[in-house]
């Protein structure tokens, strides 16, 4: 583990300056076309209504490429995106406690995990549905389940992933009680990362003492492994 | 004031809860150097801060200073007083430093607003560094209430970039969390929604550890 030895002043300053250092998910990128093949994975979702989108205020920006208006429109569309990756996470335990690779205390812990994800899927589902929108549909995803070794990597990858997503969203939340229920997932993505970080013998927080955020298409490529096409 | 604001019924444990000034201050001496004014008005408190600007978010920095400067003394203190296992002395170590960085940071905020930081509060850990045991318990109880002190006032900051930084911090308090549950030997994530706590609550928690 590495402490820094300096505290250091700026780093808030830093941190709002540049919010979206791509620093950490450079690994994780697998190339262009993720969010083409991640839509495909989603299955049909449903076309926006141009002239209802013409319509509407000028919350609407146009020509937006960031790839989280295929979710849908302002806080529905990051609920749909958070439920995306929720439906991910779970189907990812899902599969692991399947596997029959852990046992003991490890599985315990991999069903808590999991049933949290679950939850989270439920909760989202149901508040997009209160919207009056419609739900995301769940992707079709495979995950290696080689090893448990293997498992318990993948599993910290995704959930650092998960928790940065949500934190990339925190602030362009509308809704007071969305934000409210996205920052109290949000820590619990951030508590399941860093027990599994411990897991593998990883630091439980690899960005110090301010985390870095992730925007979608960051975050759609770094899940593109996972998804069938 | 009953004025609530309530998360979906299936989000039904996150609600925001009014504070005014008397019961802020009546928390002792933790708002010593935090009484601007902001807290007296109700009975939403984003609502009230929406009136305060920048001072209400400046309020909600020099709490969330507070907090950070008793955990950064918390774990200062156990590395010096406490008998540690190599593992857990390196954890503390890890975590008193993000902590410090987060004084540090809240501090130059605070200032980039043109607010008056907080002092740091006086502490007393009572017998936390007796043991490793008592020392991860106590942790635990920081950084749960860190958590859901983040969470519970996230709504509340009406500058967009400065929930994002509140984010940043409060997944640092998240991470925290889970790593000295783990240590301990309770689980990381309790919950699958961690509980917010109004500002009061917060207080009342951490209260026993502030000296006069």
């Amino acid at each position: 583990m590495t402490v820094p030895t300096k505290p250091d002043r700026n780093a808030i300053a830093r941190a709002a300056r540049d919010p979206f250092s791509r620093r950490k998910f450079l690994v994780l990128t697998g190339g262009t076309g993720a969010a083409g093949a991640f839509l495909a994975a989603c299955g049909d979702d449903e076309e926006e209504d141009p002239t209802t989108s013409a319509s509407s205020t000028s919350e609407t920006e146009p020509a937006s490429d960031d790839p989280i208006d295929m979710f849908g429109e302002g806080d529905v569309g990051i609920l749909n995106y958070a439920l995306t990756l929720e439906y991910l996470e779970a189907g990812f335990y899902a599969a692991v406690i399947d596997s029959g690779m852990f046992k003991g205390a490890d599985l315990e812990l991999i069903k808590v995990i999991g049933g949290h994800e679950q939850t989270h899927v439920d909760a989202l589902l149901a508040t997009v549905e209160k919207l009056g929108e419609k739900p995301a549909e769940e992707p079709e995803a495979q995950f290696p389940l080689d090893d448990a070794m293997t498992i318990l990597t993948t599993a910290a990858e995704v959930e650092n992933l998960g928790a940065a997503a949500y934190l990339g969203q925190a602030a362009a939340i509308k809704d007071e009680e969305v934000l409210a229920a996205a920052l109290s997932i949000h820590t619990v993505e951030a508590r399941h990362a860093a027990v599994l970080n411990t897991l593998i013998g990883e630091n439980p927080t690899p960005d110090g003492a301010f985390a870095v955020p992730a925007d979608a298409q960051m975050v759609l490529d770094g899940v593109q492994p996972f998804l069938k096409s | 004031m009953t004025n609530k604001t309530k998360a979906a019924p299936e989000l039904d444990n996150i609600e925001f809860e009014a504070i005014d000034r008397s019961s802020f201050l009546m928390k002792g001496v933790l708002a010593a150097g935090a009484t601007y004014g902001a807290f007296a008005a109700g009975p939403i408190l984003r609502k009230a801060f929406a009136q305060g600007g920048s001072e209400g978010d400046i309020e909600i920095l020099n709490f969330a200073l507070t907090l950070e400067y008793l955990e950064a003394a918390f774990y200062d203190q156990a590395q010096k007083e406490a008998k540690l296992s190599s593992e857990v002395a390196d954890l503390a170590k890890l975590v008193g430093g993000h902590e410090q960085e987060h004084v540090d940071g809240l501090t130059q905020a605070i200032e980039d607003l043109g607010g008056k930081p907080v002092a740091a509060p006086g502490v007393d850990f009572g017998d936390a560094f007796s043991s490793e045991e008592a020392f991860l318990a106590l942790g635990v109880t920081f950084e749960d209430t860190g958590v859901s002190a983040y969470n519970g006032a996230g709504p509340m900051i009406q500058s967009k970039e400065l929930l994002a930084v509140a984010g940043q911090i409060v997944q640092i308090e998240g991470r925290h969390a889970a790593a000295v549950r783990f240590a301990a030997g309770e689980m990381p994530a309790p919950d699958s929604f961690d509980p917010t706590l109004t500002v009061d609550e917060v207080l009342k928690a951490v209260e026993p550890f502030v000296k006069a």
